[in-house]
């Protein structure tokens, strides 16, 4: 069993990580560790854990701004939020049931793989709320970046270049992020049995439409018997959602059904029911059941995604579910987790990216879990590693891309 | 103005080497796609910071990505000075040449490749201005959100450089919000695809760090921006206060009830005269400081959300409210406003300051700045992006008197002192160039700095890219 770190302040941190240079001592870096299993397997000697640094440091619900230490409880946060009436703005998922995990997924866990659920659509990602960081770097020495501001264009983005880094860049310690007023009302638009291809023109349709819809999903009829009672059995279910003044969604709900209606009977979920069959979109629930088969996260071009769906169903078994207006789609496949017809597929449809969120050890060990890059972009971002990590100790491996044999083909790069 | 600002000391090689340099570009360019006579240079000798102004070298105009490509492979190899430009209208000095730099200009790149309604995305050559994207797809429904008041002239690859904002950014985000890929070429020549019509990067969000970099990591040659569907309506309020200080507080209750308008516009007394003398925007004269809060959506959406704003105005004693009664009367409103720099500009020479703070803050740093001009015996007009508390204060001055554009600079970096100390920072939009470069420790320390400067290696170990920029000039690490 590896030793396990936690520092209780961002002075031991640095102490511990500048100890850890010298001695070339790699480090996995984790928060709350509920993604484990997730990315490539890290080669390292020692844990760093964020959680003993936690707490809301401040918190400004009049300027829509928190300052939080990386190891607070998510829940914390949400706590906190929700008695000032306001939210994350980028909904992150809850994906302890599709990975089977359990634990406390921190704050700074969260940034730190960039994780955004339905309303990244129209709300950003993740890393578009971050406002600033406070980490410290390979060497030990503890970085300030970006501040507290929403517009702030005084150096390089460095908060951009740590969210999504997966503990391979720097050990975040503090993050300052930018949150939103709840919104007062919420409804679904519902439209039932539609196949795919079809989905995607209303989905599209919906989004041209100046009816502002925060989140566009499609559940095909396969999956979509295992959502809340309220949206699911017949059928598949395409979702439009929308939120604000509760005198706006009516209206906005009236009108955008109204523009629907040719494409299949129209269905309005109230506030309550809208909310429940978010939260199963969110968090994946109609791929929850079968642990042991392997499940993919792509991102395509939203128009792209049933495509996707339709090339692969030729060669594998699958069952998918289809969030940001199709460019998002979750992909469970029956047997092996097919890396390579998966991302050929992805790339002849002109482009997104691939991660494995769940898969049997075996059929982890010798596939890439983050989609690997071409080489001069590769080579950059090794570079940029080599800035920040200059002694390779920053959870080797975990981004890299990975070779037959399961080994690390850049060593410690990344 | 005083020449306080210095640019690194010209490379003497490459000085020695202009002919030579001149004839070898040439070949890589098209017909037409050098310059490099003094008489033609001129018009690339400064940018919107008029106050510095050298002639580059010579000005490549290449026409595709392969020629960008070819010139930085070469200057790379020559140890050739670059500074990538779109139509120079930085603020902050980002585009201005030095005397041993190619300055490389995106200006013949400027076509819409494609527009592509289902997945809302346009991707366009970076030398296309911001407004054509809009009108290019506005005719069906959309829009390109964040919109500069330089929108007419400025091109999509500057606004990835200073990572650009606009009025209506509060509800919207700035560039790096509605940014999905670039093709970038790196100063040796590679030439890398980040991002796409998907969402999130793949790896490391090197689109991320990209946007904003000021010309220092590479050169934007391709972008696909995400666009929008136009709302129902939109419709712009003007509430007028005694002092700025309501005015001030209003924003920060408005905010801080939840409710976040497209955009909300802050003018001071000084800011009213000079728009309402050049624009006739019907602006009230008789207040000290004035919002424009523009609210859109379905007509109960607008309805229901003005309401509530002025009930809060209300409780800051608002002495007018009026809203805009037809599409003219809108259009008058933004057009006072989108023309106040140029509006200023006719009656004084100004800097302009960029600075955010936080909300809570605006009515104290707004205090400060007025104390800190009239200390120095100067005038300044405010008029900015009050909900997301990014400044800009005019401090006016005259450029033939050298002693007061002295006091001119030292008002600008007085008043951003104050911005960091109220927890803001020196630029919101407009970037820090060479204007803001020397004030960096401000709100950085040395080892903040440091990292940014070593990730910069990372993208052109030689630092020939825009080198005199953004990093103040001693105390840069070895490669
Ligand atoms: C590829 C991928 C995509 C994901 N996509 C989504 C998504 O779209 N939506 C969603 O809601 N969830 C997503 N998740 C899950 C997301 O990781 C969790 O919501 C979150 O990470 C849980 O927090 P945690 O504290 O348990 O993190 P952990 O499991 O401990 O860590 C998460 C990642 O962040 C790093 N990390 C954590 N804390 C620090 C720190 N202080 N400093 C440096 N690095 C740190 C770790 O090295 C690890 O790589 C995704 C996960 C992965 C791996
Ligand atoms: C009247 C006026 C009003 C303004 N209003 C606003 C406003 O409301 N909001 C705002 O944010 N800004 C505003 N600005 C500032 C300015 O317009 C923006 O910074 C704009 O984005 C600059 O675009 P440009 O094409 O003129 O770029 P340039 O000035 O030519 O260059 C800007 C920077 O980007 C780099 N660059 C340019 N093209 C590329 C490329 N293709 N690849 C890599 N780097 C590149 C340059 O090296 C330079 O550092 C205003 C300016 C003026 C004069």
């Amino acid at each position: 069993m590896n030793e396990v770190h936690h520092p209780q302040s961002e002075a031991e941190a640095c102490d511990l990580i500048r100890q850890a240079a010298e001695a070339g001592t790699a480090l996995s870096l984790i928060g709350g560790n509920t993604r484990a299993g997730l990315g490539n397997r890290v080669a390292a000697d020692a844990v760093l854990c964020s959680t003993g640094l936690a707490g809301i440091v401040d918190y400004e619900p009049g300027e829509m701004v928190m300052t939080a230490r990386a190891g607070t409880p998510l829940g914390a946060i949400e706590a906190a939020l929700s008695a000032n009436n306001q939210m994350l703005a980028f909904e992150p998922v809850d994906h302890r049931g599709i990975m089977g995990t359990q634990g406390e997924p921190t704050i700074g866990g969260v940034f730190l793989s960039n994780a955004s659920g339905p309303r990244r659509l129209s709300a950003g990602a993740a890393r578009d709320s971050l406002l600033g960081i406070r980490f410290v770097n390979g060497r030990g020495a503890a970085i300030r970046a970006g501040g507290r501001v929403m517009k702030n264009v005084t150096g390089l983005d460095l908060v951009k270049l740590l969210a999504g880094s997966h503990g391979t860049l720097g050990f975040v310690t503090e993050v300052t992020f930018r949150v939103l007023p709840r919104p007062e009302s919420e409804a679904t638009i519902v439209l039932r049995g539609l196949d795919d291809a079809t989905a995607t023109k209303a989905m599209a349709a919906a989004m041209a439409q100046p009816a502002d819809v925060s989140a566009a999903a499609h559940v095909p009829q396969a999956v979509a018997r295992t959502l809340p009672e309220a949206s699911g059995q017949a059928g598949a279910v395409t979702a439009l959602r929308l939120e604000g003044l509760s005198a706006s969604v009516t209206v906005r709900a009236a009108s955008l059904a109204a523009r629907l209606s040719d494409f299949a009977p129209v269905d309005t979920l109230d506030a309550a029911a809208s909310a429940g069959l978010w939260r199963a979109i969110r968090d994946v629930t109609p791929l929850q059941a079968h642990q042991e088969r392997p499940l993919w996260r792509v991102s395509v071009a939203p128009a792209t995604g049933h495509r996707l769906i339709a090339d692969l169903r030729h060669h594998a078994e699958i069952d998918a579910l289809c969030d940001w207006q199709g460019g998002l789609v979750w992909l469970e496949m029956g047997g092996a987790p097919q890396a390579d017809l998966l991302r050929r597929t992805v790339a002849a449809l002109g482009g997104g990216h691939a991660t494995l969120m769940r898969a049997s050890e075996d059929a982890r060990a010798g596939l890439s879990a983050f989609e690997p890059q071409p080489a001069p972009i590769a080579a950059l971002s090794a570079r940029i590693k080599a800035k920040l990590d200059p002694a390779g100790i920053f959870s080797p491996g975990r981004m890299a891309p990975v070779l037959r044999s399961g080994v690390g083909t850049t060593g410690r790069t990344g | 103005m005083s020449q306080t600002i210095a640019f690194l000391p010209p490379r003497a090689d490459v000085l020695s080497q202009r002919a030579r340099i001149i004839a070898d570009l040439a070949t890589l360019l098209p017909e037409g796609g050098l310059v490099h006579e003094a008489r033609e240079l001129v018009p690339f000798e400064t940018d919107a910071y008029v106050a510095y102004r050298q002639l580059p070298l010579a000005v490549a105009l290449p026409r595709t990505t392969q020629e960008v490509s070819a010139v930085l492979e070469y200057c790379n190899r020559h140890g050739i000075p670059v500074v990538p430009r779109g139509a120079g209208t930085s603020l902050c000095g980002g585009a201005i040449p030095q005397p041993d730099a190619v300055v490389l200009g995106l200006s013949r790149m400027s076509a819409i490749l494609e527009v592509d309604l289902e997945n809302r995305v346009a991707r366009v050559q970076a030398g296309v201005t911001n407004l054509s994207i809009s009108e290019t797809v506005g005719p069906e429904g959309f829009f390109y959100a964040p919109d500069p008041s330089s929108q007419l002239a400025c091109t999509i690859g500057g606004n990835i450089g200073m990572n650009s904002g606009g009025a209506h950014c509060l509800k919207y985000g700035v560039t790096t919000n509605n940014l999905l890929g670039v093709t970038l070429v790196l100063m040796d020549g590679t030439v890398i695809t980040l991002g796409g019509s998907h969402l999130d990067a793949a790896g490391y969000d090197l689109l991320g760090l990209v946007c904003g970099s000021e010309g220092q990591l590479g050169v934007v040659t391709e972008a696909t921006v995400r666009i929008l569907a136009k709302a129902e309506g939109a419709r712009p309020v003007l509430f007028g206060f005694a002092t700025s200080r309501e005015a001030g507080a209003c924003v920060a209750d408005v905010i801080a009830a939840g409710i976040i308008p497209v955009a909300i516009e802050f003018m001071d007394k000084q800011a009213i005269e000079i728009c309402e003398a050049f624009a006739k925007a019907g602006y009230p004269l008789h207040v000290g400081a004035l919002l424009i809060v523009e609210v859109e959506g379905s007509e109960a959406e607008m309805e229901a959300m003005l309401a509530a704003i002025v009930a809060i105005a209300r409780r800051h004693g608002v002495m007018t409210v009026r809203e805009s009664q037809s599409a003219t009367e809108a259009a008058l409103i933004w057009k006072g406003r989108k023309a106040a720099f140029g509006a200023t500009g006719r009656i004084a020479d100004y800097i302009c300051m960029d600075g955010t703070v936080p909300l809570g803050k605006l009515s104290h740093v707004l205090q400060r700045t007025e104390e800190i001009c009239t200390g120095l015996g100067l005038r300044v007009a405010n008029v900015f992006h009050a909900g997301d508390g990014n400044m800009h204060p005019l401090i006016l001055f005259n450029a033939n008197d050298p002693a007061e554009a002295a006091k001119a600079e030292t008002a600008g970096n007085e008043i951003l002192k104050v911005c960091v100390e109220a927890g803001g920072c020196l630029t919101g939009e407009h970037g820090v160039g060479i204007e803001k470069r020397d004030l960096m420790r401000f709100q950085f320390s040395d080892a903040d700095l440091a990292q940014q400067m070593a990730v910069r290696y990372a993208f052109d170990a030689d630092w020939l890219l825009n080198p005199s920029k953004v990093f103040p000039l001693d105390g840069r690490p070895a490669a």
